[in-house]
Formats: C-alpha cells, structure tokens, sequence
C-alpha cells in the first residue's frame, strides 16, 4: 500500500540519479493529486486481500468513479 | 458502532508513554537552544510587521510588513497554539486507527499521503471565498481587515477546521448536519439543514453576481468565459472516451486551451464580433441561470468533472504565481491604514460600521463555516493519522489565509479613487467618469476623470465603474503585479482577463457543484413526502429539485442585478451572515463535543470563538433588522420607500416607480431572511447548551457516537517534514517519507 515515492536521502549518488529520483517524485506528487493514481491504487488494493481478484478495466473502474459523485454530490463538493 | 463509554478508552497509559519516547515532534520535552532562538527570531518577525503597520500613520508602506505580520503569525499560531490543542485539548492519538485505515476500500476511503491531501484539502477549502471579502472590507483600510484575517484565522477559523476534521475522523466521516443531529439533538440538526441549504441559496447568488458584474459589458471576458464550456466538454469526453484517467495529460491540454481563450478574447474584443459578446447584465442573468440548470442535470463527467480539474489545476498556479509575484515586486499599499468609513459606517461598499461588519464581510480566510463541510466529509475518509488533523485542519486553513492577505494586498495597491469608483455601486457615483471623479473626490480620494478612463483602457474595458463584487478590483491588483514582473504595462490588459477568467472558473464550478448539493439536500427532505424523489437518478425529481435550488438563487441573482441600492452592497452581509452562522452551528457541535467528551476546562477553545462569532452575527442581523439608519436597517429601507411610494414621491438612487416597488420587496425578503438566520442561530445554541449542561449535570447520560478505539498499523509522521524520531521510525517499518503500513513489523 506504500506509495512508490523514493527516498529523500540522495548523498553519494550521480547527478544524473538525483534527477531522475527528483523526477519520479514529482510524478508521484502529480498522479497522487490529480486522482490518476485512484486505479492502480485501487488495483494494489484489491490484489492485496486476493492476488488473483477480478478488477474492473482502467475505463469501467473511472467510469464508476465519476459516476459516484451523481449519487452523492456532497463527496468532493468545494467550498466558495 | 455506537460506543457509550469512549472516555474511557485506552488513549492515554501505554500509549501515551510511547508517544513520548518514540517521536520527538510530538513530545512535550524542554526544546533545543536552536529552536528557542528559531521561534524568538520568528516572533520577531511577526512584531516587526505588526509594529509598522501600526505606526504607520499617513506614509505609504510596503506590502512586505504585511506579509511579514502575517506570516509571523501563522508560524507562531501553527507552531504553538495548533500544537497545544492537538496535544492538549484533543488528545489526537497516533495509536489509534482512522477510518481511512480501518474502512480502507481503495477508493473514497484509503490512507493518502499528509502532502497530497492537503493539497486536496486546501484546494477544497479555498476558491473565490478569500478573494472576495478582503476586497470589499478594503473600504475601511487595509488594518482592520488584515487583524480580523490573521487573528480570525488563528483563534476561530484555523481552530474550527481542525478540531471539526478530528471530531468527524473520530466518527467515520460523519457530516456536520449528521453531528449535529447525533451530539446536540433533532431540533438543533433540523436547524443546520436549514441553514446549510439556505447560505447554499444565498452563496450561489452572491458568486454568480460577482461574475455577472465582472463580465457585464466586457465583450473579453464573455468571450473567453464561454469558451471554458466547450473546452470542459472535450476534456470531458477524453476522460471518457479516449483516455480514461489521464487527468494530468488533459488538464495540460485544457490549462493550454483556456490560455488561447484568454489571447483570442482579447481578439474578439477588436473585432466585429464584440458586439455579440457586449451583454448587458439582465441577459448574463438568464445565461447563468440557464446554464447553472443545465450543468447541474448533466452526467458529472460531461461538465462538472473536467471543469473542477482545469480550476484546480488554475487555483493551485495561480495563487503559487501571485504569491511569487507580490515577493518579487513588493508593491507599496496606497489604501489608508484605516478609513474615515471605518468609524462612520457609511461606505459605498457596504454599510455599518467596523464592527460587526468588518466581520461579517471577511469570512473566508478568518472564519468561514463553509469549511466544516469539507472538514466533515472527504478529508476524514482519506487522512492516515489523528496527528495530522493539526498540519491538515490547521495548517490548510493558514494558507487560505494567506490567500486572503494576498486580495488585501492586492486591492490595496490600486489608486483608492479607482478603488472607490470601481466597487461603489452606479447610485452613489453615477454612471460616467465625471460623476464617478467627483463622488470619490468627495469621499477624500482625489481621481480625475482621465485616470478614471486611463485604468479601463489599460486593461481594455470600456468602463470599470461600479464593477463592484471584488472580482474586478482583484483582477486589477493582480495584473499591477503580474505585468510589474512579466510582460511590462503592454500586458495588463491580459493578466487582467486571465484574473477575471480564474475566478469565473472556480465560481462556475461552485455554482454547478453547489446546485447539485442544494438538490440533493432538497430531494432527501422532498423524500419524506413523496419515496421517489430520494432516488437520485429519477429524472423528473432530478429536475424539479434542480428548478427549485436555481430558480432560488436566480432569484436573489435577479434582484441583485435590479436593485437600484446596489446588489452587493445589499446581498453581500446576507452571505457573510449566513457563512458565519454555519461557523456558528460548527463551533457548536465542536464545543458541545469539547463537553461531552470530558474535556469541560478546555471548551474556551471553541467556545470562545463561538461567542465572538454569535455576538458578530447577531449584532450584524440585529442591526440589519433593527437599524433606523437606512443605509443598514433593511425594514427602515422598507419603510422609507413605502413611505415614498405612499407619498408618490420617487426617492433617490431609484428613478422610476418601478424601482421603488423592487427596493421596497427586497429590503423586505432580505430583512425576513435576517430574522430566519438569528432564529436559527439562537434554536442550535439553545439546543447546544442544553445539550452541555445535562452533561454537566448527568456525566452517566452522556451518549458519544464515536468509533471504538482500534490499533493503527499505519506508521506516518505527523507534519509536512518528518522530524529525526519519525523518520527513525519510517526507517524502521521499511517505508519512505509518505508513510504507510509498515512493511516489516514494527519493533
């Protein structure tokens, strides 16, 4: 369940490895906030109780995901 | 779920001890020299920027002292009074799992990372709110304003947010209208209800009046505003169609898309074509209800979706972008520190004096009770660890703050006359420059006519007088900063519109947003007549709750636009009446909280920021119910043009008969609004009290409805930056900075 973010202690490491973790951590920092991370999150969740389990298509899982917010729009409502 | 005895649940003994030897940033141990001098160098700061803007009488100053007061502050708030009631009063409890750990299904409830909520958090709590009210209270100075808005945030805003997050976290996510119905009682939660759905009404119409007057006549902003709708539908459609999920690829697309609207409006502004953006306000009012209707029935992912992460993704940059930009060019405050409207009370831009209407008008960024709804929804569901209420809560609301001091300082950076003659409404200064020029001259704020003009032309408008809701005003601070750092006087104008844009999108979203929740409140209750319309996928339910709730606001849109007193100038208390009010029902829930939970000696903390806030609103309401003064009075309002109608005398900013009869029926609907509100008031704070003295007397009968406690697997530090204890800790479950279940058992 971890996030894949790497770790902040870059001593002893090439210029070159520094950026490509710098890199990696804004993607991370980017997916998690903009929601693109939900499906795998929910893929590792799933598969975490039941490594075979059946898990809805990328397009079918964000489909149920928007479609929630019509039953209660209370969920993510932003304030003024 | 329901656990009677939580108080004496095991939060305490064991794992207090624990608590204290594990993790130093929580401990309660004597501090390093370093981080005594740190502080004393930070309270400094903060005294320095106070003791300027104090004794600063006359001179211009620089926006510097503000930032600096401000953010000493904060630090000081954060660091010391947030951490004192997170340890002390609520007693958060690392040991103890949330209900993200506990419910975790992958989806709407899961552990997330401290730093991504509260980004999402924060992008939640803050929208058009804090832009606004600094601007209009800016009439009064930029002092009393700036102290409300840190002092406000530190000891009642912030305070709410947190100790609302951790109150629901310890309830699954319960809602504040839930809360309020379990911990004080049916007459207290029938209450909330009803004022949540009216300040929905009342809210919605004040932010589509805000974008009306923005973009009343301004062939630009019509233009670029118009083309968000078909660039969220093709977002829209990609997410659906052909790359589902992709939200940063898209939002990419759209930021790029709404920046081409921008330049092109300025295109169609010159060309032939201006003429079919030129609308005049009566016909943005039909175009906005129109599409508030529609956006509000549509699928969520066709409009409502796309269009909340292209404003997402332009509220974060932006408010980044501005805070870099007031750093960079450090403008100097032409506005008064203080007023002669602050003792008087007879400003344009709304009237009554500094209390309670300086209060009043500044909700967001002080003490907004919109944010317990999100305080109480989304955020418990998805935060990893008690601990971090404080950095989440506490630490949000601070930064919703800041954005705050930023309007001030923006609208206190213009020419006051050009502040004055943009924000008062066309009844006190006319409707050409000349007249405007003399008004405000009179007010004490010498403009002249050409530099009246100048202003518009620089940002290529052709008048910018009366554009009053904040918006504007805000819009040109913003590009006198942006254009001081990029692009030179040539790019004003765009900057201008790309301020203008930024809010139209954000207050869109909410109307939209905010309809659907107003429908969704109003089928439940519908629901109890007639079953049908408590599904929410019944269309003809969908559709007549929808027709209420916009048909409500459009309503208060309409008269705002037709009120010859000035829409704001009259709408503008309602809404900050009616947020503070909901403050009220939060702080309620939260002190009765504090009470029935055994911590009697420490409900000053929300009690007294509840009594601040009662006595603020209902000395406002009283005095908008009450006052002989016209200007503040709405039934002496009514009064006196009844009278005029009686007498057959046109009165004054009305010119016709016709006007009369609508200052006549407003001042009469919004004063009937104003009692609705202190009676609310009064029925939740009756019910809250009795609710706390039956505890008090009968401790045994106390009933809690929170979730046992249960052992947290999750290891994760509390603030942003781990402290060394934490990070020995994240090292030792074989996790990173982010935290998480830890990987190896814990030792």
């Amino acid at each position: 369940m971890s996030p894949a973010a790497p770790g902040r202690d870059g001593r002893g490491l090439s210029g070159v490895e520094r950026l490509r973790r710098a890199l990696a951590r804004a993607r991370y920092f980017v997916r998690e906030f903009s929601g693109e991370a939900a499906y795998d999150r929910y893929v590792a969740h799933a598969r975490a109780h039941d490594p075979d389990a059946a898990v809805p298509t990328r397009r079918a899982f964000e489909r149920a995901r928007t479609d929630a917010r019509e039953a209660d729009p209370r969920d993510g409502f932003r304030c003024c | 779920m329901i656990d009677e005895g939580t108080r004496v649940m095991p939060t305490s003994d064991a794992t207090g001890t624990e608590r204290d030897t594990a993790s130093p940033g929580t401990t309660q141990g004597s501090p390093s020299p370093k981080s005594i001098a740190v502080w004393v160098l930070v309270g400094l700061v903060g005294a320095i920027g106070w003791g300027v803007l104090a004794l600063s009488r006359g001179e211009e100053i620089s926006a510097a002292w503000l930032l600096a007061a401000a953010l000493g502050s904060y630090a000081i708030g954060y660091r010391f009074y947030a951490r004192f009631i997170a340890h002390r009063v609520l007693k958060v409890d690392k040991t103890r799992a949330t209900p993200a750990e506990r419910l975790d299904n992958g989806v709407d409830f899961h552990p997330t990372d401290r730093r991504v909520l509260f980004g999402h958090h924060f992008a939640a709590v803050a929208g058009a709110g804090p832009l606004v009210g600094p601007v209009l209270a800016a009439q009064m100075g930029y002092l009393p304003g700036t102290i409300w808005i840190v002092a406000g945030v530190i000891f009642a805003g912030a305070v709410q947010d947190m100790v609302t997050l951790f109150f629901s976290t310890r309830r699954d996510g319960r809602s504040l209208g839930q809360m309020a119905r379990d911990e004080i009682g049916p007459v207290g939660g029938a209450a909330a209800l009803v004022a949540v759905f009216a300040i929905m009404i009342i809210l919605l119409a004040v932010l589509a009046l805000v974008i009306v007057n923005a973009l009343a006549h301004s062939p630009w902003g019509v233009f670029s505003i118009g083309m968000t709708i078909p660039i969220a539908l093709f977002m829209g459609f990609y997410l659906r169609v052909l790359r589902p999920g992709r939200v940063t690829e898209v939002s990419l697309i759209g930021v790029a898309l709404l920046l081409l609207a921008i330049v092109a409006g300025g295109w169609v502004a010159e060309s032939s074509l201006a003429g079919t953006f030129t609308l005049e306000k009566e016909t943005l009012v039909v175009w906005m209800v129109a599409y508030g209707f529609v956006a509000s029935v549509l699928p969520v992912w066709m409009l409502l979706a796309p269009r909340d992460y292209l404003s997402t993704f332009m509220k974060v940059g932006t408010i980044a972008l501005l805070a870099l930009g007031v750093v960079i060019s450090m403008p100097t405050l032409k506005m008064p520190a203080v007023t002669e409207f602050a003792a008087r009370g007879d400003g344009p831009v709304f009237a009554g004096s500094m209390f309670p209407f300086v209060f009043i008008t500044i909700a967001c960024g002080a003490l907004s009770g919109f944010h317990s709804l999100v305080a109480s929804g989304t955020t418990p569901k998805m935060i990893q660890k008690e601990t971090q209420v404080r950095v989440i809560g506490y630490g949000a609301m601070l930064t919703e703050s800041f954005v705050a001091i930023m309007a001030m300082i923006a609208a206190c950076i213009i020419e006051p006359g050009l502040f004055f003659a943009v924000n008062s409404p066309p009844g006190v200064i006319g409707t050409t420059v000349e007249t405007a020029s003399q008004a405000v001259t009179n007010f004490g704020f010498a403009i002249s006519p050409e530099a009246l003009a100048q202003a518009a032309k620089d940002v290529e408008e052709t008048s910018l007088l009366s554009r009053t809701g904040g918006a504007p005003t805000f819009a040109l601070g913003m590009s006198e900063i942006f254009s001081a750092v990029i692009g030179g006087a040539g790019m004003k104008a765009f900057w201008y519109h790309f301020a203008i844009m930024f809010e139209a999108l954000f207050i869109l979203t909410t109307v939209d947003a905010g309809t659907r929740v107003g429908r969704f409140m109003l089928q439940d209750t519908l629901g109890n007549v007639h079953k049908s319309f408590k599904d929410v996928s019944w269309k003809p339910g969908v559709w007549f709750a929808s027709a209420i709730v916009v048909g409500g606001w459009g309503y208060f849109l309409w008269v705002g636009v037709k009120d010859p007193l000035g829409g704001i100038n009259q709408l503008f208390p309602l809404f900050g009446i009616a947020n503070q009010l909901l403050a009220a029902v939060a702080l309620a829930v939260c002190t009765t909280l504090l009470v029935k939970s055994g911590r009697l000696k420490w409900a000053w903390v929300t009690g007294v920021p509840l009594a601040w806030d009662v006595a603020v609103t209902l000395t406002a309401s009283y005095q908008k119910i009450f006052s002989q003064d016209v200007k503040v009075g709405f039934f002496a309002q009514r009064d006196k043009y009844q009278a005029g109608i009686d007498a057959d005398k046109v009165l004054p900013p009305a010119k016709t008969m016709g006007e009369m009869e609508t200052v006549v029926t407003n001042a009469t609907v919004d004063g009937v609004l104003c009692v609705l509100f202190a009676v609310l008031i009064i029925v939740v704070l009756l019910d809250a009290a009795r609710t706390c003295f039956k505890a008090i007397a009968d401790p045994a009968s106390v009933k809690l409805s929170e979730v046992p406690w249960t052992e947290s697997k999750i290891v994760a530090p509390a603030g942003l930056v781990p402290t060394a204890g934490e990070r020995a800790e994240l090292a030792a479950a074989g996790l990173d900075s982010g935290g998480g279940r830890a990987k190896e058992p814990v030792a």
